[in-house]
C-alpha cells in the first residue's frame, strides 16, 4: 500500500477496497512512528484529517469521487490552511492558526483530498538544507546524519520515507527540485504563474511558485491537475485554459531533442553525480531522443543575481511581521519601535535576518542601481539564454544539485557554500521556466542523485512525458530507503 | 544582535557581497531590467466590495485586541 501510486490509491478507494479513514490512519500511524526520528512534520492534527477523510468516504459512497478524493496529502507549512497551525518554519508564526485557506489548499479541499499535516521547512523557505527551521532540522531518510535539502525538506523526506503518498512544495530558487534530488523523489516547479500564490506565505514574490512532490512523474501530473489554475486573488496568476497534465505521458520519446548546457557539466559538479546523469542521458538516447550541447553563458551569474533579488523582495515581504496583527510579539518592550525591534530580533532566525539585511542594503539609496537594477538586467540576460537555447532543443537536462545530500551542520556556518548548492536550479526561477527533478541513480554512500529537466514556458506536459517514459524504462524512482 | 553575532554576521555578509560583486563584470548597457518572469500587464477589476467582514475571525489570532481594535504601545503622548 505504501508504495502505491496515486492512481492505484484512487482506484482502491473508489472500488471500496479501502476507506479514506483507513488510509489516512495508516499514514498517521506511520508519521507517529517515524517523525520522532525524521522530524518531517511540524504539525499533525489527526482529528482534522479524519474529519476530511470521513467526508471523502461519503463523497466516494455517493459516486462523486475525482482522482485525488480520499487521498491524504502532506502540505508544506508555507500554505495557509484554515484552522491549521501555519508556522512557515518560523518562531514568528509559532502560534498562527490560519483563518483562511491558500488557493492551493482550497483546490485540494475541493478535490476531496485529505490534509495529512504540515511539513517542516527552512524558515520562510530561506535555506537549502532545512536546517534553518525553528522546529529543528529534518533528517534525510537515506542517511539520518545528512540533510534532506531545502527548503521543502520536510515534504521531500516525508514522500521518501512513505509517510505520505505525495506532498506540496514551493520553489523560489530550487526548493522543490533540490530536496527532491537529495531524497530520491520526483518534484516539479511549474511555470511562474501556473499555481496561485494566494495564501502561500511570500518570500520572493517574482520567483515563488508552488508545485507537487511525489514518487513518480505520473503522480506529479495528477497533483498538478489539482494545483494549477487561475485565481483572481493573485495578480500574477495566469489566465489560461485548463490543462490535463497527464495527456502526453504515454507518448514515445522518438525525436525529442535534449540540450545539455555545458556550464552544468563543468567544474564544481561531483563525479558521482555527473556519472549518474550521463547514464540517464544514455538511457534517453536509447528511448529515441537526440542530444546536443548547448550553452547558457550567463547562468554562472544566477547565484549572485538571485542573492540580490530574492533578499530585496524578502525584505519588503517580511516587513508585515510586526507583532501587531498576528504571530509572535515580544513579551517585553518600552515603546512601539522597541516592540517592533524586539519582536523581529526574537521572532526571526539568523538566516532570515541575514537576508533582510542584504535586501535592505541592496535597495538603499546609492546602491540601488549597482545592485538591484544590475541584477534585474542580468536576470534578463539569463532568461534570454534560455530563449536562445530552446531554439535548438525541446527540453534541457542536467544535474539538479552539484552533490548528493551533505552532512547536517556541514555548510551551516558558510552561507556562500550553502547558496552555491542551488547553482543549477536558480536560473530556472529567474527566467520563470518550469523545472523538475527525477531520481536517476545513486552516488557515493548510496545517496540518491537527481536529474533536472527544464522545459520551455508552459511545457510541463512534455517534461512529465519525458520523465514518465524514463521511469517506465528504469526503476530509480521506485527505490525507497532501507529500514524505513 | 549581540556583539558576537555582529562579528559573525559581518564576515558572512562580506563573503556574500564578494559573491554578489561578480555581477559588476557584466556590461549591461542597453539591457532592460527584468522585474518579473512574465511580461503581462496587471489585471484590472470592477471597483466593488468582494470581501466580507471577518474582523472577529482575523482578530482572534492577534497578540492584543480590545473593542475591535489592535492594541500597540502608546504612540502619541
Amino acid at each position: 500500500m505504501l508504495d502505491s501510486t496515486l492512481q492505484q490509491l484512487g482506484s482502491a478507494l473508489r472500488a471500496r477496497q479501502i476507506s479514506s479513514v483507513e488510509l489516512t490512519q495508516l499514514y498517521l500511524d506511520r508519521i507517529t512512528g517515524l517523525n520522532p526520528k525524521l522530524n518531517a512534520f511540524i504539525t499533525v492534527n489527526p482529528e482534522m484529517s479524519l474529519v476530511q477523510a470521513r467526508e471523502a468516504d461519503a463523497r466516494i459512497a455517493a459516486g462523486q469521487a475525482s482522482a485525488l478524493t480520499g487521498i491524504p496529502i502532506a502540505q508544506k507549512d508555507i500554505f495557509c490552511a484554515k484552522g491549521w497551525l501555519t508556522t512557515c518554519g518560523s518562531k514568528m508564526l509559532h502560534n498562527f492558526v490560519s483563518p483562511y485557506d491558500a488557493h492551493v489548499i482550497g483546490r485540494f479541499n475541493d478535490a476531496g483530498a485529505v490534509n495529512l499535516g504540515k511539513t517542516n521547512m527552512d524558515e520562510f523557505a530561506m535555506g537549502s538544507s532545512n536546517e534553518t527551521s525553528h522546529y529543528g532540522a529534518v533528517k534525510n531518510p537515506w542517511d539520518n546524519a545528512r540533510v534532506p535539502g531545502g527548503s521543502s525538506g520536510g515534504s521531500a523526506a516525508a514522500v521518501a520515507a512513505r509517510m505520505c503518498p505525495a506532498a506540496t512544495g514551493t520553489d523560489t530558487g530550487g526548493s522543490i527540485r533540490q530536496p527532491a534530488a537529495l531524497c530520491g523523489i520526483s518534484g516539479l516547479k511549474p511555470t511562474y504563474g501556473v499555481c496561485s500564490r494566494y495564501g502561500m506565505i511570500a518570500f520572493a514574490s517574482s520567483l515563488d511558485q508552488a508545485g507537487p512532490m511525489a514518487k513518480s512523474a505520473e503522480d506529479l501530473a495528477l497533483m498538478l491537475n489539482v494545483m494549477a489554475g487561475f485565481d483572481e486573488r493573485d495578480s500574477t496568476s495566469l489566465q489560461r485554459d485548463k490543462e490535463d497534465y497527464t495527456r502526453d505521458l504515454a507518448k514515445p520519446l522518438n525525436g525529442l531533442r535534449i540540450g545539455l548546457p555545458k556550464e552544468f557539466f563543468a567544474e564544481g559538479l561531483g563525479g558521482d553525480v555527473a556519472q549518474a546523469v550521463e547514464t540517464a542521458i544514455a538511457e534517453y538516447k536509447k528511448l529515441g531522443a537526440s542530444v546536443a550541447e548547448i550553452s547558457l553563458p550567463n547562468s554562472k551569474l544566477s547565484v549572485p543575481v538571485y542573492y540580490v533579488l530574492a533578499p530585496a523582495e524578502a525584505s519588503s515581504n517580511l516587513s508585515r511581521f510586526d507583532g501587531v496583527r498576528y504571530g509572535y510579539r515580544a513579551p517585553e518592550y518600552s515603546d512601539l519601535a522597541d516592540m517592533y525591534e524586539q519582536t523581529r530580533a526574537q521572532g526571526f532566525g539568523a538566516e532570515v535576518k541575514r537576508r533582510i539585511m542584504i535586501g535592505t542594503y541592496v535597495l538603499s539609496h546609492g546602491y540601488y542601481d549597482a545592485y538591484y537594477l544590475q541584477a534585474q538586467k542580468i536576470r534578463r540576460l539569463i532568461a534570454q539564454d534560455f530563449t536562445e537555447a530552446f531554439r535548438q532543443c525541446d527540453v534541457i537536462m542536467g544535474p539538479t544539485s552539484p552533490s548528493t545530500a551533505f552532512k547536517l551542520g556541514e555548510k551551516g556556518d558558510d552561507p556562500v557554500q550553502m547558496y552555491l548548492s542551488d547553482i543549477y536550479t536558480i536560473a530556472v526561477n529567474l527566467a520563470g521556466l518550469p523545472g523538475m527533478s527525477v531520481p536517476c541513480g545513486f552516488g557515493a554512500n548510496n545517496l540518491p542523485v537527481g536529474l533536472q529537466i527544464i522545459g520551455n514556458y508552459f511545457d510541463e506536459a512534455r517534461m512529465l512525458n519525458a520523465a514518465h517514459q524514463y521511469q517506465l524504462a528504469t526503476d530509480w524512482h521506485s527505490r525507497a530507503p532501507q529500514g524505513i | 544582535m549581540s556583539e558576537a553575532e555582529i562579528e559573525t554576521s559581518r564576515s558572512q555578509l562580506s563573503g556574500i557581497f564578494a559573491l554578489i560583486e561578480e555581477m559588476q563584470a557584466i556590461d549591461t548597457r542597453g539591457i532592460e531590467p527584468m522585474s518579473h518572469a512574465q511580461d503581462v500587464s496587471q489585471r484590472l477589476r470592477e471597483d466593488t466590495v468582494t470581501e466580507t467582514d471577518q474582523r472577529e475571525l482575523f482578530q482572534s489570532v492577534a497578540p492584543q485586541v480590545e473593542a475591535g481594535l489592535y492594541l500597540v504601545p502608546q504612540v502619541i503622548e
